[in-house]
């Protein structure tokens, strides 16, 4: 039996702040800030919008391209996040809701830094291989906060991504996955704490570098594959330099990186970062094509996934929102109602 | 509405999540909120549960200035009311839109929003909302 | 004239009750405005005492006392208002009924007063109407005003009441032509006659300009659109005509008085442009009253918000659907005009108690019959008036037409 993706969707919220507009308040050099993240402007939620508004954003579209799901075959929710509303009461259950999925299910809210939603995905396949489930649904999704003046002010987006997985009417079929996981303390949110806390470049070396390599490369070795079987390679993105970087490493082309690399104009939007860039490669990629997905949660692991495209693309990704759309549908906010906005919605 | 216990929040909330009306299946009308009878029908009404497509046109709308605390951080925002493609109107807010672009006759779509919070301890209180109608995504892909 | 349901439906159950003809032997009403130094037994008290010391009657001649009071629990934490007001005009052990119709609590107390004594049962009721509400929060004072609307479908996105009527005026601007500043002359109207008016919580003239620059309160109302958060009471008392001239020489007549409900929320109207409420209770007070609209010498509409005076002289019957801004535009509605409408300031000057309001209403109809209020904003020779009191959007019209002769 063969296991993957049966629908996807996207979401991204109206509203960005510049580079320019953040340095200006704090003193910084936008234009080295621009040159050392790769990143120019990022994506900031309304006042309403919250990781349960955005998910089921994301989640309603993936089941617009998953035309032939209902939603009561889905039989697992999983939302990824590190930003989830409340500490407890499950966002899960919210999207479950909102979308119909409610009451034979199972749902839960993952969190594992910016890559919970990958081992979301990582369960649906389980449940569903194991004759569990029919269709399962795992998104990633956050309002990403960051302390005013810290560099992660320049990145730290919203955006939420959602998957459907399934065994019939695969846009797409994983064929392999492999995880990487050690306790490294590169990032880090204590309870009750506004905002997270990291490690500097300590977040590089050990901590991404270590797992998105060692995870990529232990799933090419599993399955027998190389860097050439893929036409693309989508990472999670940080910042624009990190994935560059790691592609680097592993002997990948900016060509195979490129199309999945939405970090430019969006920041990083955490739980749904690699997974946005994959969706960018679904509303894409030809069927036959290879894409090699690898997460990085920090704390820290990545979870890495070998996908090939299926005919079914074609006629479902044009059912709802492309990526790029989402990134271009667009109104420049400035620092003034960019705080208004962070401080007042995380209440 | 700090005032008001979990039950009255929960009790409507499928409703304000999916938008969730109703239809009487003799007459085919469609009604929103949602009714336990068919004023067409009456007794002969059968009442069943109708998911609305999200779609309609702005009947008439207003800018908030002034608003009661649950919403006052969300002003100055846009509140409307919605004719839904299938009849009924709906009050709601239009978001993703300029107080200045806003007109009657406007198309727009639902969304899924926060429609307010109590405290920063209390209940967080989720539902439909409405936003221009963008169909350019259809180009876009 | 759109009606809901056919006249004939009511007539014959109408006139069923009215087994004689109401007078009003005497009207009172406080000040209205921001008074800081009386609670609502205060109010209540002040204007009570005022009418039975007009009417030279004792209090134990009052054999019935109905009080309209729209929300006593959220405005001053009490409930229980008949009895309590029973007490402090010490009319105990009469029976004593506070009825709630939101902002028409008033005008409901009026109607269940005159069906007491056209009906037979009682000969002298005191009807009265009080509100405090300045001894809360100005939020909380808003929360409490939003219960009229619809709680689950309204209020709970974000609607507020300035909103609500800010929707029927956007949609009647739309629909018909009406500017922002025939809005504003209503305002400066009401402010006009306000300003002679010693009991109005405001007294102050306002210019075209001052209305227009306001700052926005719900688009396209701004804050001289909107009435004011006032404290007040007003009361009256009824009497078989028969034998009202046994407490007073100039008895006001009621003609008729008459209530219909409609639908709470907005979203169900037939039509937004329209209370249904009022068009079905004026059509049907002017049919029992046997009286001819341009016989009407003033009116007391419920201005709520300035967009609900165009509404309600078009409701009420004095000029056609889309034309009701016009009468308002050309100064028809200022005393001396053609239609003088609130004659008090309505509620925009003279301010809005809202239990209060609709009792205040029929206070002024009756000074002004008599001929008793200050010079400049009288009616000459007003022989019949109508009082206007709407709850909510337009779930509760009462109507009612009062008369010298």
């Amino acid at each position: 039996m063969s296991v993957g993706i049966v629908g996807y969707g996207a979401y991204i919220p109206k509203y960005r702040i510049r580079v320019e507009d953040i340095a200006r308040v704090w003193g910084h050099d936008a234009g080295s800030i621009k040159s050392g993240l790769g990143v120019l402007e990022k994506s900031v939620p309304s006042l309403d919008e919250d990781t349960a508004t955005l998910a089921v954003e994301a989640a309603r579209n993936a089941l617009k391209r998953a035309k032939d799901v209902k939603p009561s075959e889905i039989g697992a929710v999983y939302v990824g996040s590190e930003s989830h509303p409340y500490a407890v009461k499950p966002t899960a259950a919210t999207v479950a809701e909102a979308l119909g999925i409610v009451p034979d299910t199972t749902a839960a809210d993952l969190e594992f830094a910016c890559k919970a939603a990958t081992a979301g995905i990582q369960a649906c396949m389980g449940l569903v291989k194991g004759g569990y489930i029919k269709y399962g649904m795992s998104i990633g999704a956050d309002t990403a906060q960051s302390a005013p003046g810290d560099a992660l002010e320049y990145t730290a987006s919203a955006g939420a991504a959602a998957y459907i997985i399934g065994s019939e009417n695969l846009v797409a079929e994983i064929e392999g996955t492999f995880s990487y996981t050690q306790d490294v303390p590169d990032f880090w949110r204590r309870e009750g704490a506004p905002y997270p806390r990291h490690g500097g470049r300590f977040t590089g070396e050990p901590a991404y570098f270590e797992h998105v390599v060692k995870a990529s490369k232990g799933l090419m070795e599993r399955l027998g594959t190389n860097v050439s079987d893929y036409n693309y390679v989508v990472f999670h993105m940080p910042n624009g330099k990190f994935p560059l970087r790691a592609a680097k490493i592993l002997g990948f082309t900016i060509e195979q990186v490129r199309i999945g690399l939405v970090v430019e104009k969006i920041g990083n939007t955490y739980s749904g970062s690699s997974l946005l860039g994959l969706a960018a490669v679904l509303d894409v990629a030809k069927s036959g094509e290879r894409i090699l997905l690898t997460s990085y949660g920090s704390g820290a692991g990545s979870d890495s996934f070998s996908i090939i495209v299926r005919d079914l693309i074609e006629e479902r990704r044009n059912l709802a929102p492309s990526v790029k759309y989402y990134v271009e549908r667009k109104e420049y906010i400035d620092y003034a109602l960019y705080a208004r906005s962070k401080c007042l919605y995380r209440g | 509405m700090s005032h008001i216990a979990p039950p009255a929040h929960w009790r409507r909330a499928k409703e304000r999540y999916r938008l969730l009306g109703s239809k009487c299946e003799n007459c085919g009308s469609t009604f929103f909120p949602p009714t336990k009878v068919c004023p067409k029908c009456r007794r002969k009404g059968r009442i069943v549960q109708t998911e609305f497509s999200g779609k309609g046109k702005i009947y008439s709308y207003t800018i908030i200035h002034s608003a009661p605390k649950m919403f006052e951080k969300y002003t100055p925002y846009i509140l409307a009311l919605v004719e839904l493609e299938e009849g009924p109107k709906v009050m709601s807010q239009i978001v993703d839109c300029k107080p200045e672009e806003v007109k009657i006759g406007m198309a727009v779509e639902v969304c899924f929003r926060k429609l307010f919070e109590q405290d920063g301890e209390g209940i967080i209180s989720y539902g439909f909302k409405f936003r221009p109608a963008d169909n350019s995504w259809k180009s876009l892909q | 004239m759109h009606c809901m349901r056919e006249a004939s439906v009511y007539t014959e159950v109408d006139m069923m009750y009215k087994k004689r003809d109401v007078a009003i032997i005497s009207a009172a009403a406080t000040k209205c405005g921001e008074q800081w130094d009386k609670g609502l037994k205060d109010l209540a008290w002040e204007a009570g005492v005022k009418a039975v010391e007009e009417a030279g009657i004792s209090g134990k001649d009052i054999e019935y006392l109905v009080v309209g009071n729209m929300s006593g629990g959220m405005f001053v934490g009490q409930e229980h208002i008949g009895a309590l007001v029973a007490d402090f005009l010490g009319l105990n052990p009469i029976p004593s009924l506070r009825v709630e119709g939101a902002c028409a609590s008033g005008g409901i107390a009026f109607f269940q007063g005159y069906m007491a004594v056209a009906s037979g049962l009682y000969d002298i009721v005191a009807v009265g109407g009080v509100e405090k509400m300045t001894d809360v929060e100005q939020e909380h004072a808003t929360t409490a005003l939003s219960g009229a609307m619809d709680f689950e479908w309204e209020a709970y996105f974000g609607a507020t009441f300035p909103g609500i009527y800010a929707l029927m005026a956007r949609r009647y601007m739309y629909e018909y032509g009406l500017k922002k500043e025939t809005l504003a002359k209503v305002a400066v109207k009401n402010h006009y006659h306000g300003s002679m008016n010693s009991l109005a919580h405001f007294m102050n003239r306002i210019s075209l300009e001052e209305a227009l620059s306001a700052p926005m309160v719900a688009e396209p109302l701004g804050k001289y659109d909107c009435c004011p958060i006032s404290d007040g009471a007003a009361l009256v008392i009824l009497a078989p005509l028969e034998i009202a001239r046994k407490y007073t020489d100039t008895p006001i007549i009621v003609k008729s008085s008459v209530m219909a409900s409609d639908t709470l929320s907005l979203l169900k109207r037939r039509d937004i442009c329209t209370l249904d409420a009022t068009v079905n209770a004026a059509e049907k007070a002017f049919r029992l009253a046997h009286i001819e609209r341009s016989q009407v010498n003033l009116i007391e509409v419920h201005d709520c918000f300035t967009i609900a005076e165009v509404l309600a002289i078009e409701d009420l019957g004095f000029a056609k659907k889309g034309e009701g801004w016009k009468v308002c535009d050309e100064g028809q509605t200022y005393v001396g005009g053609n239609l003088p409408v609130n004659t008090d300031g309505g509620l925009k000057a003279s301010g809005h108690p809202v239990g209060a309001t609709g009792v205040k209403q029929i206070v002024e109809i009756v000074k002004q019959l008599r001929g008793e209020v200050e010079r400049g904003r009288q009616v000459n020779n007003a022989e019949i008036g109508l009082a206007h009191n709407v709850g909510g959007s337009g779930a509760t019209a009462v109507v009612t037409i009062l008369a010298r002769r």
